[in-house]
């Protein structure tokens, strides 16, 4: 049986809890709103890159030149996963289901023969992968998404993809990460960005360019000008799943942060209740002493 | 009110300009090229230069700094992507001459060729900078 003084300092030490988490849920929140909103904002760049790579792609002669970005160096050996989780933890199932996510891909791709390289970005994503995947991890960032997801650090990534498949250290490039679906879901998104995945753009673009029965003059050429697209495509697909999985991040805080303030809650209405007990046996027990003690003179 | 067509410039970020617009004139990787409405339908890589939005009278409205871009032109629209974009009246000298001492640094410090390559594009854009700012100045 606890005493009393025992019950009153676990109620206190639950009420700070409380006080803390209630707070980091704030501030979740309104990270979440302005992520939300910058993911916002990025959309429409995202939307005109594809488009216009859509008209290349669909009045593009044949695939064979394309450039290795697109066209892929034409063997299926090696893979590279880019695992995109937070820098912080108490986020609920955030990282942890991109982190199962990257094992079942690396255990699948391994069974069929592949060679498997990771990249994480993030703490919390290489903190868990080191621990059995230590030898396929070539590289880990770490606070690429502290204040907000940045281009800037979209494009520092994309370029170093893009050296790494220059140099041959991996035929196809998958990113895992969260998608915002609302402040309660977020949906374990694969993507493969190297090569650049043409179909699902050339379906859609051949549409677009039959409609306006467009022929586009291009400037330098088509080689120069894919050159250089392409890259700015990688640079914007990896800021996309950034802001992604930032917004995610903030809405699976503000969840996990909102249900411990609630289980704060209710554990300090079960140990009020356990101390008022407590607190009423003691003065009967007390009252029971001094009455029987009386009837006895 | 002279024909239009719809101008946009997008940054990673965010939509910076939608506007109906008369004339702009772009700078091209090959040159400069004005766009007015009813242009035939092209793609063009650009260089660190200045977007001129400008009137028929070829009065111009708006100056805007922009690098590592793309633009699309069609008859009816024309937008331009870019990973940075910056009114020219917003750049101050001072950092566009801080941001060239700095390209020129990097330069002398770049030891492999991927390296001095990202300088040497640096400093372009650096020099570019501090060409559409002296431009702006005079008017």
């Amino acid at each position: 049986m606890p005493s009393l003084k025992d019950l009153r300092n676990r109620i206190a030490s639950v009420q700070s809890t409380q006080k803390i988490t209630s707070a980091m849920k704030m501030v979740a929140a309104s990270k979440l709103k302005r992520a939300q909103a910058s993911a916002e904002e990025g959309r429409p760049y995202g939307e005109r890159m594809e488009r216009m790579l859509a008209q290349m792609v669909a009045s593009m002669s044949s695939l064979q030149s394309a450039p290795k970005l697109l066209s892929g160096h034409g063997t299926d050996n090696s893979y590279l996963i880019v695992a995109v989780t937070g820098d912080r933890g108490l986020c609920g199932g955030f990282n942890s289901s991109i982190v199962r996510e990257t094992r079942r891909r690396i255990t699948a791709l391994e069974g069929e023969g592949k060679q498997v390289k990771l990249l994480c970005v993030g703490r919390k994503g290489r903190d868990v992968l080191r621990r059995d995947h230590a030898g396929r991890i070539v590289d880990s960032m770490e606070n690429v998404t502290r204040s907000g997801a940045q281009f800037a650090p979209a494009r520092d990534i994309a370029k170093r993809l893009r050296n790494m498949f220059e140099a041959g250290e991996f035929d196809t490039c998958i990113v895992i990460y969260n998608t915002f679906k609302s402040a309660i879901s977020q949906e374990v998104t694969v993507k493969q960005i190297i090569p650049f995945p043409v179909e699902q753009l050339a379906a859609g673009g051949k549409d677009r360019v039959a409609a306006s029965e467009a022929e586009y003059e291009l400037e330098p050429g088509e080689d120069q000008l894919l050159g250089s697209l392409l890259p700015a495509n990688l640079s914007m697909q990896i800021f996309r799943a950034l802001l992604e999985s930032y917004a995610s991040e903030q809405g699976a805080r503000m969840t996990a942060m909102e249900n411990a303030t609630n289980n704060a809650a209710d554990m300090i209405d079960k140990l009020r209740l356990k101390y008022n007990r407590t607190r009423q046996a003691a003065i009967t027990t007390e009252l029971i002493e001094i009455i029987s003690g009386a009837e006895a003179l | 009110m002279a024909e239009t067509f719809v101008f946009e410039i997008v940054t990673p970020g965010r939509m910076m300009l939608s506007r109906p617009a008369e004339m702009v004139v772009i700078p091209g990787e090959a040159g400069n090229f004005g766009v007015l409405p009813g242009h035939s339908p092209m793609l063009s890589t650009l260089r660190p230069g200045t977007v001129e939005i400008r009137e028929q009278n070829l009065k111009i409205l708006e100056q805007i700094f922009v690098e590592q871009g793309f633009a699309e032109v069609t008859t009816e629209r024309c937008t331009v992507l870019a990973e940075e974009a910056i009114a020219v009246r917003d750049i101050t000298r001072d950092e566009a001459e801080a941001r060239l001492s700095r390209a020129h640094d990097a330069l002398m410090a770049a030891d492999t060729p991927g390296i001095r390559r990202g300088a040497e594009r640096e400093l372009r854009a650096a020099e570019a900078m501090i060409e559409a700012l002296d431009a702006y100045e005079k008017g």
